[in-house]
């Protein structure tokens, strides 16, 4: 049973066909991870699963719904949910503030109540802060929880965008180089983040550079190269393709590999 | 949360003995209208800076609702057979209409485009009150009768000071509660970065959308207010130049902060009073004192203020 | 036909003096990212500086060329003292600083001048000219020329020199530019001179046909930046093409519609292509990149 499936998409900027031809699908509980050279359409492809593009062809489904060109908080409140690569963190809210909004969709937001603050308002205030203040825990920002997310550092902020996404209770949570810029002990951290995230049935889908980490928890590749799919299978699978090989290293670098 | 709560409290009452305690110490009349046109032009600003500041959508058209505002009371009743307080109602009603209506094409515009349209929509209103004559008098304005209340009739400066007070400490009140609301959230969310709170489910549309509406209400009180206290309305207080200077003192003040936005009116609604005993170097002064203080203090008086102090607090 | 042929010349030289202004907007936001609202104000210099200099007996094209090298002095001196010491501050910070700029601008002039109207004589004379019917002052072909003079010697210097080459590079990159070299300081001031000079030659040409005094430049300013909105700002074509635009606008508007509504049609259709196009007629539709 699978929960997000993206058939045929295609988009081209300015003639360049970034992504041409590619699809996948993911279950619950299943980690499907996107690998490529840079410029592979990585990025490109969350961005037109996320709604944040719109494709010129192919479609999107998100539990038997066809979703293709819903805005990005139309799928959110589908349950699609991501992080960025190039951090979107709000800079001037706290860090716990960053995460509740992550709980928008989970909260009431009717506007009479909120300008004069009624004690249900409070209430729910006090609740959602709970709920941060517990997700920042998991991903081990507890103690920057009131500090201005603007003056964290890198591999936190990186942690508060998962603890975002997460925040919504996502059922499909697309993750950008979560690993990106995080040293040895945090990429670890984040490892047993996601596992965490998809054995309580949360389908992840995830483009990393950090080969280590791809291998060890995916349980299937996609390899794209210059927009379009050159392979797709389980880590092993993917490892020993040798057009897989040849992408990454090119051809001689192919034939050495071969030879070692 | 408590720090929170104590912190908004504390803003609240500030104010309330500021308004309270100036009296005191009023030479004359006069003095109660200055500062009953700090308290109007204030409640305006903070309408503005949710706009502005919170949710980070420029509007330089917004004295447009504050002459929507002023007009309707000074129409409602003398054209119309509306009480004036309702004619209040109505002009709030209006404005609210109207941004919802024009909100919705405009706010999907960003920056310099977005200044323009509501630039160009301040134009547009300003121009229709001033070309209207037949109901609004022209270039040359129009009187306004007074207000009554309950068979109470508001009039005279020191009554305005502290009704134009109250209006200002509710309108704080409220901005105040709204900020640690998950609307508020909204705000300063897309604000910092559109798509990702888009992903995270907020519909960046709706909430802006508000914003703009909750600012025209607050303008267009703010106008009525005005009207009132003066018994007389003119054009020029829905034009560009009074868009503009409700836009200055968001900004010197400090964009999203709503104390900023207090202080701000304080300055620059002062500044021209004080500055007229330099008779002709009036302007000259006034431009000045803008470009340097927005130079030394770019983030707006009371941020930059108030960074200073935390700075030398901790060192 | 006539009367067509009025509107579209009396059109065509108002939007000619908007393009001017828009072309000023254009170049120090290329070059800055500022929005210069004290833009009008160097149209106001230029007029200004012009009817008193030739009151003084200065002869005419002197009192030109003082007028723009007035301005040009204010605009280096705008930079200088205003815009470069807010460097790296918000666009809404620098948008406020030129409104102070041009707030203090106005009130000098007042000082040093005088609150009334002036007038220049037409360069050429004032008797009207008959062409197809339509009376067109003489002025009016200045207006046109003196703009079209302007256009080309923009266009040959931002393609043709280096130095102008060097302001392109500028407006697309500011980092980029900075690192091949490019003394992006000095450009911006360049700007801000250039700028300046165009707006002052703009109230010069006009100030016989539309009168001038102190206050003469918010309202220009508001028109010359929907006109660089309309065209899509930073896009000096777009720039012209909408003050010319906005010109023809407001006098075919004024004439057949409703004079007293003159200024909103302009806006009005504004908001039209705004709607329509939200990046001005001729602005490159951004790609966010997250």
């Amino acid at each position: 049973m699978t929960i997000l499936t993206a058939t045929d998409i295609g988009i081209s900027f300015g003639g360049v066909k970034a992504v041409d031809g590619v699809g996948f699908s993911v279950s619950p509980g299943q980690i499907l991870s996107i690998i490529g050279p840079n410029g592979a359409g990585k990025t490109t492809l969350f961005n037109i699963v996320s709604g944040i593009y719109a494709a010129s062809r192919g479609t999107i489904h998100l539990a038997d719904e066809d979703v293709t060109g819903l805005s990005p908080h139309d799928l959110a409140a589908r349950g699609l949910s991501r992080t960025f690569q190039n951090l979107q963190i709000f800079q001037r809210m706290t860090a716990c503030e960053n995460v509740m909004v992550g709980r928008h969709l989970r909260e009431k937001c009717s506007l009479l109540p909120a300008l004069f603050r009624t004690p249900s308002v409070t209430r729910q205030n006090r609740e959602t802060r709970a709920a941060a203040l517990d997700l920042l825990a998991s991903v081990g920002l507890k103690d920057a929880a009131d500090v201005p997310a603007g003056s964290l550092p890198y591999g936190a902020c990186k942690r508060l965008e998962i603890a975002r996404a997460l925040a919504a209770e996502p059922r499909v949570l697309l993750l950008d180089e979560p690993a990106a810029g995080c040293n040895a002990v945090e990429t670890e951290e984040i490892d047993h983040l996601i596992r965490q995230v998809a054995d309580r049935g949360v389908a992840v889908v995830l483009v990393e550079h950090d080969m280590k980490l791809v291998m060890k928890i995916s349980d299937r590749i996609l390899v794209l190269e210059r927009g379009r799919p050159l392979a797709e299978g389980t880590p092993r699978e993917v490892r020993d393709d040798p057009k897989v090989v040849e992408a990454y290293l090119g051809q001689h670098g192919a034939r050495e590999a071969a030879r070692a | 949360m408590g720090a929170l709560l104590n912190q908004r409290f504390m803003t609240l009452a500030v104010l309330a003995v500021v308004i309270a305690v100036l009296p005191l110490v009023f030479p004359s009349s006069y003095y109660f209208r200055v500062a009953s046109l700090v308290w109007v032009s204030a409640l305006a600003a903070i309408g503005l800076n949710i706009l502005m500041g919170q949710a980070g959508q420029v509007s330089l058209g917004h004295a447009a609702f504050f002459g929507i505002g002023a007009y309707a009371v000074a129409i409602g009743p003398t054209h119309l057979g509306i009480p004036p307080w309702a004619a209040i109602l109505v002009g709030a009603v209006l404005s609210a209409v109207l941004a919802y209506l024009v909100g919705r094409p405009i706010l999907r515009l960003k920056g310099h485009y977005l200044a323009i349209a509501t630039l160009g929509l301040g134009v547009l209103i300003a121009l229709v009150i001033s070309t209207e004559s037949g109901w609004t008098g022209g270039p040359d304005g129009m009187p306004v009768e007074r207000l009554t209340l309950f068979g109470w009739r508001v009039s005279g400066s020191n009554t305005w000071y502290w009704v134009t007070g109250a209006l200002l400490l509710i309108g704080t009140w409220i901005a105040l509660n709204l900020d640690e609301t998950p609307t508020g959230r909204a705000f300063r969310a897309l604000h910092d970065s559109e798509v990702a709170a888009q992903v995270v489910g907020v519909d960046v549309a709706r909430f802006k959308l508000q914003a703009f509406v909750i600012a025209a209400v607050y303008a267009s009180i703010a106008g009525s207010a005005l009207a009132f206290m003066n018994g007389f309305i003119n054009p020029d207080q829905a034009g560009f130049l009074h868009s503009v200077e409700l836009v200055t003192i968001v900004v010197l003040g400090g964009l999203g902060s709503i104390v900023g936005s207090i202080v701000g009116a304080a300055v620059l609604v002062t500044l021209p009073q004080a500055l007229t005993i330099f008779h002709e170097y009036e302007h000259l002064l006034l431009g000045l004192i803008i470009i340097v203080s927005m130079i030394f203090m770019r983030n707006g008086i009371v941020p930059s203020l108030s960074g200073l102090f935390l700075r030398r607090a901790r060192s | 036909m006539a009367e067509f042929l009025q509107f579209l010349i009396s059109g065509l030289t108002v939007g000619a003096v908007y393009a001017l202004v828009a072309l000023g907007f254009t170049l120090i936001y290329n070059a800055s990212g500022v929005v210069n609202f004290a833009q009008g104000e160097f149209v106001m210099l230029g007029g200004m500086v012009t009817v008193f200099a030739s009151a003084a007996g200065v002869p005419l094209p002197l009192a030109a060329v003082v007028a723009v090298v007035a301005a040009v002095a204010v605009g280096l001196l705008l930079h200088r003292f205003a815009i470069e010491p807010a460097r790296g501050a918000s666009a809404v910070t620098l948008i406020i600083i030129t409104i102070g700029a041009s707030i203090l601008l106005r009130g000098l002039a007042a000082i040093i001048f005088d609150k009334q109207f002036h007038k220049l004589p037409g360069f050429t004379g004032e008797a009207p000219i008959d062409v197809l019917g339509a009376a067109v002052q003489p002025q009016s072909f200045w207006v046109l020329g003196g703009t079209a003079v302007v256009v080309v010697a923009l266009y040959v210097f931002l393609e043709h020199t280096l130095l102008g080459k060097a302001v392109l590079a500028t407006a697309a990159n500011r980092l980029a530019a900075r690192l091949v070299g490019i003394n992006t300081t000095t450009i911006m001031a360049l700007a801000f001179g250039g700028s300046a000079a165009i707006g002052a030659i703009a109230g010069i040409l006009v100030t016989p046909i539309t009168l001038t005094n102190y206050d003469v430049g918010t309202l220009l300013a508001l028109k010359g930046f929907a006109a660089a909105m309309l065209g899509g700002m930073g896009n000096p074509l777009g720039a012209v093409v909408g003050g010319l635009l906005l010109g023809l606008l407001e006098a075919f508007g004024a004439g057949y519609l409703s004079s007293t509504y003159k200024d909103a049609f302009a806006f009005l259709v504004i908001l039209i292509v705004l709607f329509a196009a939200p990046q001005g007629l001729f602005g490159r539709r951004a790609v966010e990149r997250v």
